[in-house]
């Protein structure tokens, strides 16, 4: 009986301390501590160069991160990467002339949207599309015109 | 006479298809019977002491030195671009996607696999199963399906348990012994690993080769030559074969989870 019993406690221990390491890869290894959950809402954003972003890429205002991307596509008739934004529905009130800009999280970083707020009375809904936008930086252009400005500065 | 390597050829090839349907039938009477323990709890306890309580030691001790080599390895490599600071991505990423697994399978397969297939081999031989048999006790559903289950259900706490336990190898090589920053490691870690597209696909991992595992060692044990070379064989290609599964279904995970 004594025999037995070791076993089941020995067994119910595996079992505890495969859930808790299961648990522990939920919580401290992954994101989801601080990912969002619960009610979003969707607004859409054009730019005409979204560089490296992507899918779950975070949002952020003034650092704090309050959603993500959730979808991106091109829109063939404007030419335009259209780029839909879900939002912590906790962060409803950004005024209509928000702006979204895409940016780097140092040196060579994943890029990231940082809404800037606007100073407008009606606030962003389900649905609505951002006016004021810009897009990522694309390292090659920026090397580019720099070679092109010192070119002309030595010509001159 | 020419044609006898021909017909040598015919013969394996016939008895290798015989094979890969018996291991198919035979997992179908497998899982058939596993509702049926739902009365006997006692025998999966069992078998989920000898399974998985007796693996928690190689696992535990491999998990920790596994992370504290990727520490290392990780930090040597890293340090050269100044990026030690994702240390803790690195650890952990290659724990929760792949070395968790995999590891744990084939730590799994030589610790647990092996024995299984020794066990029922040797039942087979002494002929305890067809003593079974002649009571009227059915022996897939009195010790394969129990002894199944018990894999099934061990082999994803293992990898979860030597991946936690390698990350915190890592974490004690990195932080403890070269100096990464305490906060920026777990930060790191933390804004990088995915819930659904790394530890879940990790645990789906684990559990994908938990059953080709399990079932590949009670199959050779069951299908065994019962005779003490034919037992030893069972045991080797248990080994052998599980390995191999588990690679190549690996690569397959991989390229289906995370090659977009």
């Amino acid at each position: 009986m004594g025999h037995s019993r070791l076993i089941e406690i020995g067994v119910g221990l595996f079992v505890a301390a495969g859930m808790a390491a299961l648990f522990m890869l939920a919580m401290q290894v992954s994101n989801l501590s601080n990912s969002i959950s619960g009610d979003t809402y969707a607004i859409t954003a054009a730019f005409e160069n979204i560089g490296g972003l992507k899918v779950r890429s975070p949002v952020t205002v003034s650092g704090v991160r309050v959603g993500r991307v959730d979808a991106i596509d091109y829109d063939s008739r404007a030419f335009e990467a259209v780029v839909t934004l879900s939002i912590d529905s906790r962060y409803n009130s950004f005024p209509e002339d928000t702006s979204a800009s895409i940016f780097t999280s140092g040196l060579l970083g994943e890029q990231y949207i940082a809404l800037e707020p606007g100073g407008s009375e009606t606030n962003l809904a389900e649905g609505d599309r951002l006016q004021l936008t810009q897009s990522a930086l694309v390292i090659e252009q920026l090397v580019g015109q720099f070679l092109y400005n010192q070119a002309g500065k030595q010509q001159e | 006479m020419i044609l006898d390597p021909l017909q040598q050829l015919g013969r394996k090839g016939l008895a290798y298809f015989g094979r890969l349907g018996r291991g198919h039938l035979f997992l179908m009477q497998t899982l058939a019977a596993v509702p049926g323990l739902v009365l006997r709890p006692g025998l999966v306890i069992r078998q989920l002491h000898s399974v998985g309580v007796l693996t928690l030691l190689i696992i535990l001790v491999s998990g920790l030195f596994v992370g504290m080599v990727l520490g290392l390895q990780g930090y040597n490599t890293l340090v050269d671009f100044g990026a030690e600071e994702s240390l803790g991505v690195v650890v952990a990423l290659s724990l929760v996607r792949e070395l968790g697994p995999v590891v744990a399978a084939l730590l799994f397969a030589g610790r647990a696999g092996s024995a299984l297939t020794a066990e029922i081999g040797l039942m087979k031989a002494t002929e305890q199963l067809s003593g079974m048999e002649m009571m009227a006790v059915d022996p897939i559903r009195r010790v394969v399906a129990p002894r199944f289950v018990a894999g099934f259900i061990s082999m994803p706490l293992l990898a979860a348990i030597f991946s936690i336990v390698g990350v915190y190898g890592g974490y004690f090589v990195g932080v403890g012994l070269l100096g990464v920053d305490d906060g920026a490691f777990w930060s790191q870690m933390q804004a990088k690993v995915d819930l659904n597209d790394d530890v879940y696909n990790g645990v789906i991992k684990s559990f994908v080769f938990g059953f080709v595992a399990v079932w590949i060692a009670v199959f050779e044990g069951y299908d065994t030559v019962p005779t003490s070379e034919g037992v030893s064989r069972a045991t080797t290609r248990t080994v052998v074969h599980t390995a191999l599964a588990v690679l190549g279904l690996d690569f397959v995970l991989t390229a289906l989870m995370f090659g977009d």
